[in-house]
């Protein structure tokens, strides 16, 4: 596709002038590709690059000042710390992507969990049910929020700012002034507390390599049959190879004996919120980068006024946008309540969303609408948890992390902000 | 240039008002395919609107509206596309963030169930842009911000024809455009019509008018004033055409806007 477009002008004398239409299946080299990620990146567009390299010197120095960072033990902790905000955050995205926010994510878990904890412990309700009408209040505050941004006109801003005090007086309200819920459904509590058999863990690892290869290999062999440009197999297996690698060292890891007292209780395998989140990460991505729909709120985000002129219902693509991330929202909640074997007044309080927020943009989702992807949630949110567990293994106080994770945000908005100005001035 | 081809669309006796301020006067237009029509007229002349009006964005209140010698009602952008009338505005409507191929087919995908056709639409938009022999993006994988301005507007004009339009107009498509630029789109805006699409072109550029155009139509003061054949007329009479409504035997013989 590229060599047919390419000018017949005069930067190439000698080069063909004429479209070479389907005379060459040319796979893009992988020069060219590693050539054009870097002009991206120095035209502004970082992506995935400032979180990747912020986990690996984040990791890198917290594993020598504290060596027990590193264990198998604290690994495991991190991804179940990690996986409550990552699900927030994940929603957030659809959100930020259209330039909006939504400050009430946070509590709308809380109150999504508190739902679940009453229903649960309170009336008896089974697992199953409880989680569904969890899940049904956050895409009901969804419907009411994306209602008073899309159809009334109010600024996000100012309707989840208001909506972030109301749901804290809701949680309040459900939980009789403050006392606390506890959890006692297994089910539930094996969310966060559980772990995949080792078998089992390779098992899903396994599948989903196979999908991964599978689904990349079909497409790739798809463009090939039609003469359009493809990725180059050594890209493609650098892609497979590393999925692979990684997983499987990560599923090595959490299989091995992490229990302090192994005559007590054994505790291995890969936590069950991993593949929980995988899921939640794997639809995401598919409606975002694979379905119209999804290509919508990147059209909304970038040019609202072409996305109506392009017959696209820009209200109905913001009304689904806060319905997914309550949605989202209810799930991180539901994880959180089963972290916390319980339900409190500050169940998605505190810091919470501001961590969600966070964990978004030092995952590359731009503030500015029209950037991001739902792996952002998992990269930046992973970095988060990684400060937050590394200074709490340092000794220092929640003030310290506070501030610490609050200026990481500052730093993560400025490098959206400035690179957003770079690609502005190209 | 041609022999004369019947026109495709036929407006007669058109008026528009905006609440009491009447905008358009009793126009009648003609677009022919295989022809570019320029829609000439000075500023507040009524160019934009009498287009709004064939696209469906804004309705009319009274006159005929014909699309192949049969009676249409468009009331919507929709209705218009579904006639085969694209119209490229002059703000573009291209969205930064997405590439060449996404904005094209934005609004319009084409899908496989539930899934993107990502191969069928690149292919189509590679067929257009070549079609219209535009071989100065490198790719079509490219996103739109990093386009020059002529690049863009070549993509929104690319837009507009992927979908065998019949009809495509262009609202001042070479107004913010350099020397170099301006000749790429009015070369590409012949070669539309060379292909048999019916084009309408506005511009307050004599010299762009006079370079493509195979008939000009004049509006003044929301009236048509005259549609005359490009090589019947001289640059001096277009000017007059604009300015005063009429020059000579031909334009506006009275105030009251009855053509002769
Ligand atoms: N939506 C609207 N509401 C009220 N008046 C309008 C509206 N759109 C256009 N007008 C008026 O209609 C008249 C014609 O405007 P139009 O935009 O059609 O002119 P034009 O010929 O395209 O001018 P230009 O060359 O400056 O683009 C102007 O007086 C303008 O103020
Ligand atoms: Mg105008």
């Amino acid at each position: 596709m590229t060599a047919d477009l390419a000018p017949g002008k005069s930067e190439r004398p000698n080069g063909p002038r004429r479209p070479r239409k389907n005379a060459t299946h040319s796979s893009t080299s992988l020069r060219s590709i590693a050539r054009a990620y870097v002009g991206r990146v120095r035209g502004g567009e970082l992506g995935a690059l400032p979180a990747v390299l912020g986990l690996i010197v984040l990791c890198a120095f917290f594993s020598v000042l504290r060596p027990v960072f590193l264990s198998d033990l604290n690994f495991a902790n991190l991804l179940t710390q990690g996986a409550g905000s990552i699900a927030i955050a994940m929603g957030l995205v659809f959100v930020l992507l259209l330039g909006e926010i939504d400050l009430s994510a946070g509590y709308a878990s809380g109150v999504c969990a508190a739902v679940l904890a009453i229903l649960l412990t309170d009336h008896g309700w089974p697992w199953y049910g409880a989680v569904g009408a969890a899940i049904l209040t956050g895409t009901v505050i969804g419907l009411l929020l994306g209602g008073l941004v899309a159809k009334v006109g109010i600024p996000s801003f100012v309707v989840t700012l208001a909506a972030f005090l109301g749901f804290q007086g809701i949680v309040l309200m459900l939980l009789k002034e403050g006392t606390n819920i506890s959890i006692q459904d297994d089910t539930i509590l094996a969310v966060a507390n559980n772990n995949l058999s080792p078998a089992l863990g390779w098992v899903l690892l396994a599948l989903s390599v196979a999908g991964y290869a599978a689904i990349q290999l079909r497409r790739n062999r798809n463009r090939a049959r039609r003469g359009l440009t493809t990725a180059p197999p050594a890209l493609l297996a650098i892609r497979i190879g590393s999925l692979a690698v990684l997983g499987a060292a990560a599923v090595q890891v959490l299989n091995q004996e992490r229990s302090r007292n192994i005559i007590v209780d054994s505790l291995k395998g890969v936590p069950i919120v991993v593949p929980v989140i995988v899921v939640l990460l794997v639809v995401s991505t598919f409606v975002l980068q694979r379905t119209s729909f999804g290509l919508h709120f990147y059209a909304v985000g970038g040019n609202a006024e072409a996305a109506r002129r392009a017959g696209i219902n820009v209200a109905g693509i913001r009304i689904a946008a806060f319905v997914i991330c309550s949605s989202l929202a209810a799930v991180g909640g539901i994880i959180a309540a089963s972290r916390g074997n319980s339900v409190d007044p500050n169940t998605g309080g505190s810091n919470v969303l501001l961590l969600a927020v966070g964990a978004a943009v030092i995952g590359g989702t731009s503030l500015f609408g029209g950037r991001g992807r739902a792996v952002d949630a998992v990269l930046g949110g992973m970095v988060v948890a990684v400060i937050q567990n590394g200074m709490g293994l340092m000794g220092y106080s929640s003030g310290v992390k506070y501030a610490v994770t609050g200026s990481v945000l500052l730093v993560a908005a400025g490098v959206d902000a400035l690179s957003r100005r770079r690609s502005a001035l190209r | 240039m041609t022999a004369t081809a019947t026109p495709i669309v036929q407006l007669r006796g058109i008026d528009k008002s905006f609440g009491p301020v009447q905008v358009l006067h009793d126009v009648s237009f003609d677009i022919r395919p295989g022809e570019v029509t320029a829609l000439v007229g000075d500023n507040g002349a009524g160019k934009s609107t009498l287009v709004k009006c064939i696209g469906g964005i804004h309705p009319i209140d009274g006159g005929a509206y014909l699309f192949e010698d049969e009676q249409v009602h468009v009331h919507s952008p929709r209705d218009a596309a579904a006639l085969g009338v694209e119209i490229v505005y002059q703000d573009l409507a291209l969205c930064d963030n997405l590439d060449i191929v996404q904005n094209m087919f934005l609004g319009r995908e084409k899908r496989r169930g539930l899934v993107l056709d990502d191969a069928t639409m690149e292919e189509m938009a590679a067929k257009t842009l070549d079609g219209l022999s535009v071989r100065t993006v490198t790719s079509i994988r490219q996103q739109v911000a990093s386009l020059s301005g002529g690049q863009r507007q070549t993509v929104a004009i690319a837009k507009a024809v992927l979908w065998n339009s019949k009809v495509v107009i262009l609202d001042e498509p070479t107004a913010a455009l350099g020397v170099a630029q301006t000749a790429q789109v009015l070369e590409l805006v012949r070669r539309l019509a060379d292909n048999g699409i019916a084009v309408v072109l506005i511009s307050h550029n004599m010299n762009d008018v006079f370079a493509v155009s195979d008939r000009i139509a004049a509006l003044y003061l929301g009236r048509m004033a005259a549609q005359v054949k490009a090589s019947d007329v001289t640059y001096s009479q277009v000017v007059e055409l604009i300015t005063s409504g009429r020059s000579g035997d031909l334009g506006l013989a009275t105030a009251n806007g009855v053509t002769l």
